[in-house]
């Protein structure tokens, strides 16, 4: 699975981070991302849903999360 | 007087709402126009930049509450000003002791945190209730989609929040605690297993966890307006307190109107005065009780005066 690391980037250039890295990724396709606490991981895995993925899961590590998500219709 | 005196034939039925305002200049007047919740279609935004550009000197300006005033206007032109504008179905707005255009944010249709349709409640209300005399002072009306309520509609004579009340399909949780982490209120928190578990004392309503969760897990079980009553700004502050709790969108101008009423019976014979400092004055009580009758899903248990916020300069009288 890719790993986005997202993390040290802020609102909002890490939602068009990820969504520039999805264009890359076929339908169906498992992807993570590495995000901040704090505003982060509020507000990029909600912005992610609402444009069409599904959210699998969200794992803390030391200081920061890791949102799993499987890529949407284009 | 002289015979050939001319006089300026002005059409005064445009003016019964108000919304011609006096400016310093001799002759020269503000021309506040209607835009209710701010939004305004491009060819109507054109329509008024055409205008300006005939009967403004150079400017127009943007009111704090989402209006286009066109400035230094001569009120020789308002018939002119009038007919051109509605030619564009661009209309003026009120002023004085009237229902006030009302306010708004975006709204649910594009921005992601609106819960609400702040946009059409807006529509409705200036349809409805545009201009109406209340008999004592200005009447505001505010629509914020969510509890950020960047429009501050707690500061309005009634002021409307979206939300919405959010409930838990355990069946359906997957367990990931995207919605702990979402809820900036500590209102859900994990257990030992991972499942989330709501504190709905500390739920202010704004529907994160539903937004966010993955599976539609949670879900909203209400929607409507949070309410608060008697807010007002200008030298004495209030901020309007709670009356109704997920009222529905619908009922938004029936509500108002009964505001409103219980406004111009409790005012009368008080002259200027707004109804946040009639409600410090008779207590909340009544205008609880009131709108409990029409309402009774919505209306809350009990409320508490308007919130005065002091601005530590000259002394709050309100007129008896």
């Amino acid at each position: 699975m890719k790993t986005i690391d997202l993390r040290g980037v802020s609102c909002p250039t890490n939602f068009v981070k990820a969504k520039l890295a999805l264009e890359l990724v076929e339908t169906g396709g498992q992807v993570e991302f590495l995000l901040d606490d704090g505003e982060p991981v509020k507000n990029v895995p909600r912005s992610l849903k609402a444009e069409g993925h599904k959210l699998l899961g969200l794992k803390e590590t030391e200081g920061y999360y890791t949102l799993t998500l499987e890529k949407g219709e284009e | 007087m002289s015979e050939d005196k001319k006089t300026t034939a002005i059409d005064l039925k445009n003016l019964k709402a108000g919304g011609f305002i006096k400016e310093r200049g001799k002759d020269l007047f503000t021309v506040r126009l209607r835009v209710p919740g701010g939004r305004l279609p491009v060819e109507r935004l054109k329509k008024i930049a055409e205008v300006a550009g005939k009967y403004c000197q150079g400017n127009v300006h943007l009111s704090v509450r989402q209006s286009v005033e066109l400035i230094n206007v001569n009120f020789k032109d308002f018939d002119a000003v009038v007919a051109e504008l509605g030619e564009g179905d661009q209309r003026v707005a009120s002023c004085g002791a009237r229902v006030r255009v009302p306010t708004a944010c975006g709204g649910c249709e594009y921005n992601p945190n609106g819960l609400v349709d702040t946009q059409k409640s807006a529509l409705e209300v200036d349809e409805k209730l545009f201009g109406t005399p209340t008999g004592h002072h200005k009447f505001k009306v505010s629509f914020a989609g969510c509890p950020f309520d960047c429009p501050k509609s707690a500061t309005n004579d009634v002021g409307f929040q979206g939300a919405i009340w959010p409930e838990l399909n355990m069946d359906d949780c997957i367990g990931c605690g995207l919605c702990a982490k979402s809820c900036s209120d500590g209102a859900i928190t994990l257990d030992d297993n991972k499942r989330p578990v709501f504190n709905p004392d500390h739920c202010t309503y704004c529907g994160d966890c539903v937004k966010v969760c993955p599976t539609e897990a949670w879900q909203a079980a209400k929607r409507g307006y949070t309410v608060r009553i008697g807010g007002k700004w200008g030298r004495y502050p209030l901020v309007g307190t709670l009356y109704a709790t997920f009222l529905p969108e619908e009922q938004a101008v029936p509500f108002i109107a009964e505001v409103l009423a219980w406004y111009n019976e409790k005012a009368e014979g008080r002259g200027r005065v707004r109804i946040g400092d009639i409600i410090l004055q008779e207590g909340p009580e009544s205008l609880l009780e009131r709108l409990r009758s029409k309402f009774p899903e919505s209306v809350v248990e009990a409320t508490i005066p308007p919130q005065v916020i002091s601005t530590q300069i000259g002394t709050r009288s309100i007129p008896q």
